[in-house]
């Protein structure tokens, strides 16, 4: 798989979005999810904690709790059912704080 | 006045709503969806542009009269909509929220749950792999996003999302490799005469979609495993009827097998369970109008796993129910009684002919991985079972499948076959994992400006 895991079928003239992902800035469309938005750029969101596998959402309905990721700043978000909005600093890689004991 | 609470605004929800409001009660609604439509009809973000029929398909009228009908009530204030917003516990009347204005605490004296279901699903060797989701996932992408979660995609499982999926991503120009169907034709074919008897509209409607999906579609298959590399799926393994080996290649994978009730708010309600053998999974105990106990009503696919037709009924049903137990006028319930116990027929006819796959789940390899959440393969659990017992609750204590971040909710009734093939039970008798609040993540930073109030 080379790009995005996402293949856009439909409502693909919708405005674009710009936001930054892992400090690069990178763009969506209006109405994505943020799952969707990173999806669409790469094929996982995330690494697992538990394992080596990199993690790419599973339900879509707030069920898993697969898809948390992190924001530069603020709460983490659950990326299924939060939409896109331009100039959203997001990170797939927990910050460093969160490494340290 | 009485506060009714209604969780939930798929199909059950809000005609549970309507009938409340037609006698001049204003229920509170709160919903995890940013626009009520619950998942069957969920609607698309603002500015999308396929018609409803491309969306919901033979179901589009419906869908636009349920959606048309809630929001009315909703401009009207005869119903009180908070969208995005999840409760994360229920106790004593009290119902404790966190939405778009953080968390807060709503006060109840009748609760309706019309908290719908979720994909069940068979552990199978790579499933843990980021590009393997639910049915249900592949069906929300494609509905309200408008996207394929892949370039090359199989389908797994059993079911009638099995078959609508797979038609409706090859309607949408997806490319599905194939669609493995784990039940065999013969099984099919003795439980679709029963289910035509019951609703033999509905029966031929799954037939034609079956058509559409031609050499796809393969019955009575074994799943081996998901091939993986570091992005994801690359190919799935299977054996087919005749036994021969496959290997399909793709980049995604969806899998399910029938639903699994969302029942942890009607466990903290206060709800009893039964093991349902039809459903093969935990029930709450209702009686025809989804009475679960005084003041808590249960509608739709958290109760009962009939479909969005039933769940609509079972949403006035509860209201009727309701709206008698405060001594007020409620509409007969005749007629949706008999139609309901029509739709109950079919359903457990349908889950004859395309039955949970029990000895799959037995046999899951030690290295498999059953919780998804923190990796816990089949081998640990049958390790765990050695010194826990056979007794669902301890070996999730002391092994952790179901204490991960989805709260057991995939890996409860995996878990629960492998420890009862371990020790010889039925699964039932191995014990439903209860409940616990919060049933959804929260921030600890919302508590704790609670408490310091």
């Amino acid at each position: 798989m080379t790009g995005g895991r996402v293949h856009r079928l439909a409502e693909r003239d919708r405005a674009v979005v710009a936001f930054h992902l892992d400090g690069a800035p990178v763009s969506a469309l209006s109405g994505d999810t943020v799952l969707t938005a990173i999806l669409s750029l790469r094929p996982i969101l995330r690494q697992a904690e538990f394992g080596p596998e990199g993690r790419a959402g599973f339900c879509l309905m707030g069920a898993c709790q697969d898809c948390w990721i992190w924001q530069e700043r603020g709460f983490r978000l659950r990326a299924c059912s939060t939409e896109i909005r331009s100039g959203m600093r997001l990170r797939t890689v927990a910050p460093q704080a969160w490494d340290r004991p | 006045m009485t506060r009714v609470l209604i969780v939930g605004a798929g199909p059950a929800g809000m005609r549970a709503a309507e009938m409340l409001a037609t006698a001049g009660i204003t229920p509170v609604v709160v919903d995890e969806g940013a626009r009520a439509g619950g998942q069957i009809y969920r609607r698309p973000p603002r500015g999308f542009i396929r018609r409803p029929e491309a969306l919901y398909g033979s179901e589009a009228s419906k869908a636009v009269a349920l959606h048309q009908c809630f929001d009315t009530l909703v401009t009207q204030n005869r119903v009180e909509y908070r969208a995005q917003t999840s409760v994360l516990g229920l106790g004593d009347g009290t119902a404790h929220l966190s939405g778009p204005a953080g968390y807060e605490q709503i006060g109840f004296e009748r609760l309706i749950l019309a908290t719908g279901a979720m994909d069940r699903v068979v552990p199978i060797a790579g499933w843990q792999t980021g590009g393997v989701y639910t049915l249900g996932a592949m069906q929300i992408a494609l509905k309200a996003q408008g996207v394929a979660l892949g370039q090359q995609i199989v389908l797994l499982g059993t079911g009638p999302l099995l078959t609508l999926l797979a038609a409706q991503l090859v309607q949408s120009g997806a490319d599905v490799r194939a669609v493995l169907d784990t039940s065999d034709m013969l099984g099919q074919v003795r439980g679709g005469v029963a289910m035509a008897a019951a609703r033999p509209w509905v029966t031929l409607r799954g037939l034609g979609m079956r058509r559409q999906l031609g050499r796809r579609y393969h019955a009575g298959i074994t799943p081996l495993r998901i091939e993986t590399d570091e992005q994801g799926p690359t190919a799935v393994h299977w054996r087919d009827a005749k036994g021969t080996q496959h290997v399909t290649s793709c980049d995604a994978v969806g899998m399910g097998w029938h639903l699994r009730a969302e029942t942890h708010l009607a466990d903290l309600a206060g709800a009893q369970f039964y093991w349902d053998k039809d459903f093969a999974q935990w029930l709450p105990e209702i009686d025809g109008f989804g009475r679960a106990r005084a003041d808590l009503y249960l509608a739709g696919d958290g109760a009962r796993l009939l479909g969005a037709d039933a769940a609509e009924i079972a949403g006035r049903l509860a209201a009727i129910a309701c709206l008698r137990d405060m001594h007020l006028a409620a509409p007969d319930p005749t007629a949706d009684l008999r139609r309901i116990d029509r739709m109950e027929r079919f359903a457990r006819a349908m889950q004859h002919a395309f039955p949970w796959p029990a000895d799959l789940v037995r046999q899951a390899d030690d290295h498999t991985v059953l919780c998804r959440c923190e990796g816990v393969t089949a081998g640990d659990l049958r390790q765990t079972a050695d010194w826990s017992g056979p007794e669902a609750n301890r070996a999730k204590s002391l092994g952790r499948v179901g204490m991960g971040r989805c709260q057991g909710r995939y890996c409860q009734l995996a878990g629960a076959e492998v420890i009862a093939a371990k020790a010889g039970m039925r699964t039932e008798d191995v014990g439903r994992l209860r409940s616990q609040a919060p049933v959804r993540p929260v921030p600890i930073s919302a508590l704790i400006q609670d408490s310091s109030d």
